[in-house]
């Protein structure tokens, strides 16, 4: 059948199952708009604020149901918004396809109207990305992009349609969706892998966000259960096992807990599934996990002896190497009583200690843990409530947790939280944000307000750019430059001025109270929660400390 | 720190180029020198980079570069096991009177003399790292004017054994 580029854009995006896109209109896009319309019946486009903000809700969106997220925005600076979202993306894994509109191929690199070279900008924080000259190339292009974006060790893909390309006709025919194919791992390396744990006293596993990608977190809790293992996460791989589990240790790295970073040092094989010894974990490469052999497993072979040199590894896809673990492990499980008991001490002699000053934040995600149900997606922006809502909400496979580990991208939690409760309706969905945080992208209320999202936006306002507060007065010297957010807000104004319900829950409040109240709404609400200015964030470990030198809290009186 | 050589196999794309030496900036490895052209089929472009690092930058470029969608694969070249060649194009001075000299060393090193002016000689010299490095020694004396250099390129041998048939070391 014959159809027009942006026709056959739509017609590819069905063949993938998509039925949810978000995006931002303009003059190069209008032939991909017009064709969304004919086509709004089968694909449901959510208009964002701004493309920053779509960008990040395609991101959350498939964070939150594992597919793959679609966002669309117009050439130049609907180009260049995309950025942080797909360099957000692309360093946590998340696959997204990206469609850009340029200006015809005649006026390429004629410095045109809002023309700019986003394929050459996204080059390093997207896995692949294209442009489409010839309307012929358009849908294999696009089936290609969605392979790549989930295939492997998913990732962001960009595809750059010149507007006389999404208006060009051309034949179209269905194809159907290549099978997602699972690397499977080599044997050998699955049963030298065995042998190293039997030999094993004392193992040690760090967990990364790759097992959450995988999901494989059923595989992993079998795993933990035949190995016999204590098991510390990495931030992204928060919530791959439940928080309470008996074997989980908690976060490693700069903010980490005692019992994690102490296991770390002191276990004869660190075993590390799906994560990349980022610098927030390491800390002080020279001193991290000194005693331990180094086994890997990943699904990227150029993660392997990336950042800290391994001694094993295998190669395969999260999911089938543990599954295939469990099936060798099964006939004769593997026992590390003493070791275990040594873990259950230290947790029970270091759990993270939190002072009366510093208890606010802590006090208010307990109550908010108690309220909401297992399933509930948890986002949150990037600062000091991020390391509060790792720490101190108690995070299970059921539920997922959205963050911008790995760029740190604040502003990110609005965004993430509309896809998040857009692809999850029958889901609750909050954004744990942070003063400084939310005010880089609180546009996106209109947003939440357009499309009624029962969203709770809990707003930790401590009137500073808090983390960088904390560096601030531990190193240099409580010299506050330029992070005192003195300009009052009405947060609660603000949010009634797009619709959205607005709440106080002060210093002295009851939180559960306010927030059961929030809870309870079903309808957008945004919680302004008072934090006192110099609650810290601890355990932490300084900048080039090795990460079991840390700096703690004094315990509660 | 050793040199090393890859030979990178990729799609004859547009921008394929620019995402391989992107690469190689962003993770901060240095390339020695790079030449690129089109293989035995037309859709297929390969790239030979010679770098010089440790082994686990060389192996972490290896894996880097292989991630590429556009990459079909990536070797590594051991000199031993490779035949590697540059094109050299050179202006020396012949001024002051050295014009037999530069004609002999050309002759010594199998040059092609290409263009000759009242006080230059061009030379073409092809050879690997070390004959051209040689070459390159012995003429600055003379007063080089003008060099550019093509960079490496390689293939891998197919005779095995040391010392097997390889006429173009003894080509000096």
């Amino acid at each position: 059948m014959k159809l027009n580029g942006s026709e056959i854009l739509i017609e590819c995006l069905i063949e993938q199952q998509v039925d949810t896109v978000f995006g931002f209109p303009g003059g190069a896009v209008l032939n991909i708009y017009d064709a969304l319309y004919k086509y709004r019946s089968s694909i449901r486009h959510i208009l964002t604020s701004h493309e920053q903000g779509a960008s990040h809700a395609a991101d959350g969106y498939a964070r939150s149901t594992g597919k793959v997220g679609v966002c669309i925005a117009t050439s130049g600076p609907g180009a260049t918004n995309l950025v942080t979202g797909l360099a957000t993306a692309y360093m946590d894994s998340i696959p997204i396809v990206a469609f850009t509109g340029n200006v015809t191929t005649a006026l390429l690199g004629k410095d045109s109207f809002q023309e700019v070279d986003i394929t050459g900008i996204t080059m390093p924080i997207t896995k692949h990305n294209y442009i489409v000259k010839d309307v012929r190339e358009l849908a294999p292009t696009i089936r290609e992009a969605f392979r790549i974006a989930r295939s492997g060790r998913p990732g962001p893909v960009l595809i750059d349609v010149p507007k006389d390309v999404s208006a060009a006709i051309c034949d179209y025919e269905k194809a159907d969706t290549d099978p997602i194919i699972r690397l499977r791992p080599m044997q050998n390396a699955l049963e030298k892998t065995i042998k190293m744990l039997r030999e094993s006293v004392r193992p040690m596993l760090y967990v990364g966000g790759g097992v959450i990608r995988a999901n494989a977190q059923g595989e992993l809790a079998k795993f933990i259960e035949l190995i016999d293992s204590p098991m510390g996460v990495s931030f992204m791989g928060t919530g791959a096992v439940a928080c309470d589990h008996v074997r989980f240790t908690g976060m490693i790295g700069m903010h980490g807990t005692r019992v994690s970073n102490i296991a770390v040092n002191r276990c004869d094989l660190l075993l590390v599934i799906g994560a990349r010894f980022s610098d927030r974990v390491v800390s002080k490469a020279s001193a991290f996990a000194k005693k331990a052999k180094i086994v890997q497993i990943d699904v990227d072979p150029a993660e392997i002896n990336k950042n800290m040199p391994t001694l094993h590894h295998v190669i395969g896809d999260i999911k089938e190497v543990l599954g295939e673990l469990n099936t060798m492990l099964e006939r004769s499980p593997i026992v590390h009583t003493s070791w275990m008991e040594q873990i259950a001490l230290w947790k029970q002699e270091y759990p993270i200690k939190v002072s009366v000053e510093n208890r606010r934040s802590k006090q208010v995600l307990r109550a908010l843990n108690q309220l909401l149900p297992e399933n509930a997606i948890i986002v949150t922006e990037v600062g000091q409530h991020q390391m509060w809502t790792a720490q101190f909400y108690c995070h299970n496979p059921k539920g997922r947790f959205l963050s911008s580990g790995g760029l740190g991208t604040m502003g990110y939690g609005t965004g993430a939280a509309i896809g998040a409760q857009v692809g999850n309706l029958d889901k609750r969905v909050v954004n744990v944000a942070g003063d400084g945080s939310f005010r880089m992208n609180c546009n996106e209320l209109a947003t939440i307000a357009r499309y009624n999202l029962p969203i709770i936006i809990l707003l930790m306002n401590n009137h500073t750019l808090g983390m960088v507060r904390q560096w601030q007065t531990f190193f240099y010297e409580h010299r506050y430059s330029e992070t005192t957010l003195d300009t009052s807000v009405d947060w609660i104004k603000l949010a009634q001025a797009y619709g959205i319900n607005g709440m106080h829950l002060g210093i002295d409040d009851d939180p559960a109270m306010v927030l059961n109240a929030a809870i309870s709404l079903h309808a957008p609400v945004l919680v302004d929660c008072e934090i006192p200015v110099d609650n810290k964030v601890f355990p932490m470990v300084a900048p080039g400390a090795s990460i079991d030198d840390m700096i703690e809290d004094s315990p509660e009186q | 720190m050793e040199r090393y050589t890859l030979g990178i196999l990729v799609n004859n794309h547009p921008g394929v180029l620019s995402r391989v030496v992107g690469l190689f900036s962003r993770r901060g490895y240095n390339i020695d020198s790079l030449s690129v052209g089109e293989t035995e089929i037309p859709t297929i472009s390969r790239i030979t980079i010679v770098v010089t690092g440790d082994r686990q930058i060389v192996e972490q470029i290896e894996k880097q570069v292989a991630k590429l969608i556009d990459v079909i694969n990536v070797v590594e070249l051991s000199h031993q096991g490779s035949i590697q060649a540059e094109l050299i194009l050179v202006k020396l001075s012949t001024e002051n009177g050295n014009r037999a000299a530069v004609i002999q060393l050309s002759e010594i090193f199998k040059a092609k003399i290409v263009d000759v002016s009242e006080a230059t000689i061009s030379l073409q010299l092809t050879g690997n790292l070390d004959k051209i490095n040689s070459f390159l020694r012995l003429s600055r004396p003379y007063g080089i004017c003008e060099l550019v250099r093509t960079g490496i390129t390689a293939m891998g041998r197919d005779s095995q054994a040391k010392g097997d048939a390889s006429p173009d070391d003894s080509e000096y």
